[in-house]
């Protein structure tokens, strides 16, 4: 039995074509379509209903502690109103999901994750908390919703002075009142665009959503789907879990080096990373050089052998290009190199190419 | 709510038939088009080839996913509309005017439904 964000019936009364995602009904898109919703965002703005979404909050004396037990990256030292990247390891180094940390005050700290792994993570975070860190899973008491795109400032300065916008990239603001709503502000986003992505209580929801789409239309503002999250993430190569990684793939060999401090004193999963050594594989980005579209979990292969296998893949509308993201075997991940992808049956030629797919000038 | 013109028949997997001047002229439904989102790649049989009712002769993706297409007759392929390769958002735009392959030595081997019909199945799909 699937849940209802608190914006499901909007998303109906918009003709969203409802899907089961993450055991949440979603819209995967609207009758605008993926491809426009896409371009919505890189060209204007776009806003999505990301309710679904997992919240923890972390407080007490050793939060930061637990927090820097638990998770690949270093909280320590980080100024309050910073959000941070991380990653939750199990002790064989794999991937038990990726989350960002929001710092609002030095005994409290407020996490977000992927809502199929809430639970999952729930239990292994109460499992290895140290004494002193209360968590709490927060989720059925917010909604969340994402306005992305480069016109996303000039929609919220609409809507609040500029002193309650946050500035900088991965920076949040707390207890901001947008009408009247208690929000959480944050420059942060799954899109590759800039934008902010908004949290406020359920019932606060519907008014929210209505006044952000009010508010953006004459600046192009569209609500956007599942469809165009996806496109947009895959093609700002940001990793999704269940595909980029998952339990049995670890963070370095994902490529995501990024969010992983192996000169941190200690962090769950650090040991196997350090014994499974250099890895021999690794996340690159294919482009089809013959007709056709790669999808996710097809083999790639240079002549006879198996090199890897595709985690995520589609027609990105705005390179116009089929593209996807492979994990393989690191000897053949140079910048050129020619692979053949197993697309239901047929070998069809692809080019290993730079990451990410788009980037957005600055 | 989906666009069935009375002038066609159709088969339950969502494909139209118009005969033209003894072909059998090919396409998918307003229905399957809404289905199946923005439509970004078209995979087409050749010119020569047999098609046989109720098996797969094309394949369809939208930046979703990968739809088979199927035969709704029999018959070898004696025209295949090329422009889809370059512009397969066509699909979407016009389902009725992008018709996918043209057949000859045409064989009626599956049951085909008038439009009433056709507009009853997609209503049941649309309901479940």
């Amino acid at each position: 039995m699937e849940l209802k964000t608190p914006l499901y019936d909007e998303h109906v009364a918009l003709g969203g074509k409802i899907v089961p995602f993450a055991g949440y009904l979603l819209p995967v898109q609207y009758p605008t379509g993926v491809i426009k919703e896409h371009m919505a965002v890189r060209t204007a703005a776009g806003l999505f209903d990301v309710s679904h979404m997992g919240e923890i909050t972390f407080r007490g004396p050793t939060a930061l502690q637990s927090l820097n037990h638990l998770i690949t990256n270093d909280y320590t030292n980080m100024p309050v109103g910073k959000v941070r990247y991380g990653i939750l390891c199990n002790e064989k180094g794999g991937v038990i999901d990726d989350l960002i940390v929001y710092k609002f005050a030095e005994d409290y700290y407020f996490v977000v994750v992927n809502a199929s792994n809430r639970h999952k993570d729930f239990e292994h975070m109460k499992k290895n908390i140290l004494e002193g860190t209360e968590i709490a899973d927060i989720s059925d008491d917010l909604a969340q919703v994402a306005l992305q795109g480069p016109r996303s400032f000039e929609i919220m300065a609409q809507l609040l002075p500029e002193e309650d916008i946050p500035q900088k990239y991965y920076t949040a603001k707390e207890h901001v009142s947008i009408d009247g709503m208690d929000c959480i502000i944050s420059y942060t986003g799954y899109t590759g665009e800039k934008g902010f992505e908004i949290y406020t209580a359920p019932q606060n929801a519907v008014k929210l959503w209505r006044l952000l789409l009010k508010t953006g239309e004459p600046y192009g503002l569209i609500p956007c789907g599942l469809g165009a999250r996806d496109t947009l993430r895959l093609e700002a190569a940001m990793p999704l879990y269940g595909h980029e990684m998952d339990d049995e793939i670890t963070p370095l060999e994902a490529d995501m080096n990024y969010g992983v401090k192996m000169n941190k004193e200690e962090f769950i999963g650090k040991k196997a990373l350090e014994e499974r050594g250099e890895p021999q594989i690794t996340r690159v980005g294919l482009q089809m050089i013959d007709r056709g579209i790669m999808r996710e979990h097809q083999d790639v292969y240079v002549g006879e052998e198996k090199i890897g296998h595709t985690t995520s893949g589609t027609m990105c509308p705005c390179v116009n290009k089929a593209v996807a993201m492979a994990l393989i075997d690191k000897k053949y991940s140079e910048i050129g190199q020619i692979v053949e992808v197993d697309v239901r049956g047929r070998k069809l030629k692809a080019e290993v190419v730079a990451l990410p797919f788009y980037k957005r000038e600055k | 709510m989906f666009n069935t013109p009375e002038e066609l028949r159709y088969a339950k997997t969502h494909e139209w038939v118009r005969e033209e001047e003894g072909l059998a002229v090919i396409g998918l439904t307003d229905y399957a088009q809404d289905a199946l989102g923005d439509i970004v790649f078209v995979n087409l049989p050749m010119e020569g080839d047999a098609v046989t009712a109720g098996e797969s002769f094309a394949d369809v993706e939208s930046v979703k996913a990968v739809s088979d297409v199927y035969a709704p007759v029999s018959g070898t392929v004696a025209e295949v509309n090329e422009e889809l390769l370059d512009n397969p958002a066509l699909i979407n735009e016009d389902p009725y005017g992008a018709w996918f392959i043209k057949v000859r030595e045409v064989r009626y081997d599956e049951e085909l439904l008038d439009a009433e019909a056709y507009q009853k199945v997609c209503e049941e799909e649309h309901e479940a």
